[in-house]
């Protein structure tokens, strides 16, 4: 990608436009799903429509005579290793002797047409033996089944013990919570095209990943080619939210592209798509709170239960982020926590937006409401009560070095103005149930709801996802080279921001997002602002300090009287020496670096550690209307004030809350894969419910801006705080609206009025 | 069946080959290689592949190419009155943030550019109601919304 922006304005801070905008509201935005070559393939992919079977026999005799058909595939064609994943290679890369999950690729097949790979799918004969699935998570906690996997149906147990495993609170709260399984939704489907080098020797693949070189790691291992040789560029990516974090089609594409020696391109439909990655975890979460008569929280007693599917993906660190955020943003000095992450014959879960942490939050926030019910006191007045602070201990024994505005939060999302009550000129449109007239305005009740939440940014449990980025300046034009991937979250706005601050320059290029620089990590986490924003700051200064010394060289100045201001260098009085762009005429400076965060460690037997990077708040609260004869529910408004540190684009930043809103209203009262018995029921979204722009709350947004110490820019990530504790505050809503005691989302019109 | 047609799309004709049975989004993506019209649920629910036929909005991916015959088609490509310039719509949705991954954008715009012709005097309920068509993932709707306001905005002034 190309970028050339226009005016000294679009420096960190102000609300830069996207540099890709213009080509995508034109339509001349290239998505993966829009790359095509020259004498190019389509692949497909032949999938289980078992839960679990043995499989018997596969024939694809039939397969191979259809004209137009290249290639068909079956594990027995995988060169190097026969597995992927992201933290345990448990996956198949094609199902061997059996099917775990409905939707398990078994066959690749590669044909002249999309039609042509249909005819080809149909043909292929796989005998299965039916199998029974393991649907009840509980059964992998029990060991009462055999396994159904060789590394076992018990991914992963973690215990929190902290303090006194006696204490009894002069008030004690429980409950019982659960939360179906979300799906990430994104818009553009699953979509790559791979270009096989001549004699089969490497292969090039144009993909949308969230990660291009854990990707490419996973690819070589599979192809068993050396990671040089597999070079990966990132395609327009239509949305990710967490499924693209894991290998979808990468391995099937480049396996076709090298077998046939010719590029291949595959795409999932929405249909596929479902069954093509990974969802958010299911989860039941039972938890008890103790504390004082007066409310302050003691000690929290969790049980985490999430139920990963049928591959391991990243359930474990899930895991880890649920029972590590039991205690939600709130002092806590006593903790018994017993988590799973279990394997069943489920569709596989991994990573969504919120990570472990929509799970924890749902349940905690839950019992705030409860506890502050018990206590006879708000529901603000017991989040203020207990808010975490900086310098407080989490219940892993870490302390909170980051800023941790807990308090500001609440109070400043307490201050935003109430929505106006329904009138009889309110439209129709804007009350449950909308145009189809089913609401009788006089029965309909608001209600209001709290949810407050603290998530983790970055990585945990010791690993080193760093980032790279490369920054040249030449003729007084930047051009910076990274990986990151850009999802839509808008890196390729910030990124040349963050140029034009530090260098005092105004023509900021940004090179292919590919492999051919060091790994930027994943795009989740909320961590690219921090991570590559740090790297691409880092590469800018080194480069400011080469120019500054070039320029004192020049002048026969000391280097340290010499800054960048604007776009000069001025000396120490505030003289300008020299334009950036006229110090840089004629001349070429470039450098690379490479941004770490604070190393981290792992957790104890007792879940005792300093295992996350950083953390960052958020509250919010809903105002809803519900319509209790049908139990219909129109979220009104939602106030948010979020932990910032530091704004850096306003209305990039506004853009993240509210998307994260919608999608955390989303899980609250819309969304869920429906499984039963491991099938899956409403793959399409005509029957998956998603927001839409009439379901879309008004949001009101404010930030607090506590530059955190740690932090590159001293910002925050912001892309996932927005969707968790907006679940949570609808919810508490819908309850206050309605008194009846909501524990499951999403929530359904049945559970309010029947 | 095959049958040899003639596309009217942007004001350009595509004679082309397609089978009875070939969806619009399908030929004006693979045929008159048009990739801007997007198709992300292909039955008609997320509004992606949303197109004019004779000015009015319609989801190409409900619709045979054979039926477009003869029917002036105009796709996200021909939205903005001259090449390398941008509608009142696409600016609004670039000024307003309108967009983040971008996918469900060209439906939007060729939604709203029918909608706001037709209705220049929509109520913001009104907007959202003709907005609800189009599913966007990334952006909550409120950039949107406001693009589609700045958007009337203009259209209004230009229209005294």
């Amino acid at each position: 990608m190309s970028v050339k922006t226009r005016t000294r304005r679009d420096i960190l801070g102000t609300s830069a436009l996207r540099p890709d905008a213009v080509p995508k509201v034109q339509g001349k935005f290239a998505f993966s799903s829009d790359l095509w070559a020259e004498n190019m393939l389509w692949g497909a992919t032949l999938r289980s429509p078992h839960a679990y079977a043995r499989i018997v026999s596969i024939d694809t005799t039939a397969a191979w005579k259809i004209d137009g058909v290249e290639c068909v595939l079956t594990h027995e064609d995988v060169p190097g290793k026969p597995t992927y994943g992201l933290i345990a290679s448990d996956q198949p890369v094609l199902a061997r002797d059996f099917v775990r999950y409905m939707g398990e690729p078994v066959v690749l097949v590669a044909g002249d047409h999309p039609e042509t790979c249909r005819r080809a799918l149909a043909a292929i004969k796989v005998e299965y033996e039916v199998l029974e699935p393991l649907v009840d998570p509980e059964k992998s906690i029990d060991l009462s089944v055999p396994p159904i996997h060789p590394d076992g149906n018990l991914i992963r147990r973690q215990q929190i013990i902290r303090g006194d495993q006696s204490l009894i609170g002069e008030v004690v709260v429980e409950g019982n919570y659960e939360l179906g399984m979300q799906d990430q939704a994104f818009l553009g489907t699953e979509a790559a095209l791979a270009l096989p080098d001549p004699g089969g020797t490497g292969v090039e693949l144009y993909v949308a990943t969230q990660w291009l070189h854990e990707d490419r790691g996973q690819i070589a291992a599979c192809l068993n080619l050396p990671e040089d040789k597999v070079r990966l560029v990132l395609g327009g990516v239509g949305g990710a939210f967490g499924a693209r974090e894991d290998i979808s089609l990468q391995v099937h594409s480049c396996l076709l592209a090298l077998r046939t020696s010719r590029p291949v391109k595959m795409q999932y439909s929405r249909q596929e798509s479902f069954f093509g990655h990974v969802h958010r975890h299911p989860a039941r979460i039972w938890m008890r709170h103790h504390a004082t008569k007066d409310g302050r929280l003691l000690r929290v007693e969790a049980r985490v239960v999430m139920d990963g599917g049928a591959y391991a993906s990243t359930s474990s660190a899930v895991l880890i982020n649920a029972v590590t955020h039991v205690q939600g943003p709130y002092k806590c000095e006593h903790a018994t926590v017993d988590g799973y992450a279990v394997r069943t014959n489920n569709p596989p879960c991994g990573a969504m937006r919120g990570f472990g942490v929509v799970q924890a939050c749902f349940a905690h926030e839950g019992q705030m409401d409860k506890l502050a019910l018990a206590c006879g006191i708000s529901p603000v007045d017991i989040r203020l009560i207990n808010a975490m602070e900086t310098g407080d201990r989490l219940i892993t024994g870490q302390t909170i070095l980051n800023s941790a505005p807990v308090a500001q939060c609440i109070r400043e999302t307490a201050e935003i103005p109430m929505p106006p009550n329904m009138t009889n000129d309110t439209d129709v449109l804007a009350i449950p149930g909308g145009s189809g007239l089913t609401a009788t305005p006089s029965k309909i009740r608001r209600g209001i709801g709290w949810g407050v939440s603290i998530k983790n940014l970055m990585y945990s449990e010791g690993f080193d996802d760093f980032s790279t980025a490369r920054c040249t300046v030449e003729d007084g034009r930047v051009s910076l080279k990274f990986a990151t991937s850009e999802v839509g979250q808008g890196f390729v706005t910030l990124a040349p921001q963050i140029a034009r601050t530090v260098l005092g320059l105004d023509e900021v290029f940004i090179e292919t997002i590919d492999t051919g620089i060091g790994s930027a990590g994943s795009t989740s986490a909320s961590r690219q602002t921090w991570m590559s924003g740090g790297a691409v700051n880092g590469a800018c200064k080194l480069v400011a300090t080469n120019i500054i010394a070039e320029v004192a060289k020049m002048r026969g100045l000391d280097p340290s009287t010499l800054q960048i201001q604007g776009t000069d260098i001025v000396d120490l009085s505030g003289n300008a020496v020299e334009s950036v762009v006229a110090a840089t005429k004629g001349k070429r400076f470039s450098e690379t670096y490479e941004f770490h965060h604070q190393p981290t460690g792992e957790l104890d037997e007792n879940g005792q550690g300093d295992c996350h990077t950083a953390f960052a708040f958020v509250a919010h609260r809903a105002v809803v209307d519900v319509d209790p004869d049908l139990g219909l529910v129109k979220v009104v408004q939602i106030a948010t004030a979020q932990d910032v540190g530091r704004v850096l684009n306003p209305l990039s930043l506004l853009g993240q809350v509210e998307g994260g809103i919608a999608q955390g209203l989303g899980l609250a009262v819309m969304e869920e894969i429906i499984v039963e018995n491991g099938r899956v029921r409403n793959p399409s979204f005509t029957d998956y419910l998603l927001p839409t722009a009439l379901d879309a709350p008004d949001v009101i947004a404010r930030y607090v801006e506590v530059p955190d110490p740690y932090a590159p820019l001293g910002a925050k990530g912001v892309g996932e705080p927005p969707c968790i504790s907006v679940t949570p505050a609808i919810v508490a809503a819908i309850r206050d609206a309605t008194g009846v005691d909501l524990l499951r989302v999403p929530v359904r019109p049945q559970d309010i009025c029947l | 069946m095959s049958r040899n047609i003639t596309l009217n799309i942007n004001g350009a004709q595509h004679t082309v080959d397609v089978e009875d049975r070939m969806l619009l989004s399908d030929a004006i993506r693979e045929k008159a290689g048009l990739t801007g019209t997007h198709v992300a649920c292909e039955h008609g629910v997320c509004g992606a592949c949303t197109i004019l036929l004779d000015g009015e909005a319609v989801r190409s991916c409900l619709m045979f190419t054979v039926q477009a015959a003869g029917h002036e088609i105009t796709t996200v490509e021909g939205i903005a009155p001259a090449p390398g310039e941008l509608s009142v719509v696409q600016r609004a949705m670039q000024d307003n943030h309108g967009l983040q991954c971008g996918f469900c954008t060209p439906g939007i715009v060729t939604s709203l550019t029918a909608y706001l012709r037709d209705f220049p005097n929509a109520s913001d309920d009104e907007l959202k109601e003709a907005l609800s068509g189009n599913l966007c993932r990334c952006t909550g709707y409120m950039g949107i919304i406001n693009a589609a306001r700045q958007a009337q905005k203009e259209i209004q002034g230009s229209a005294k």
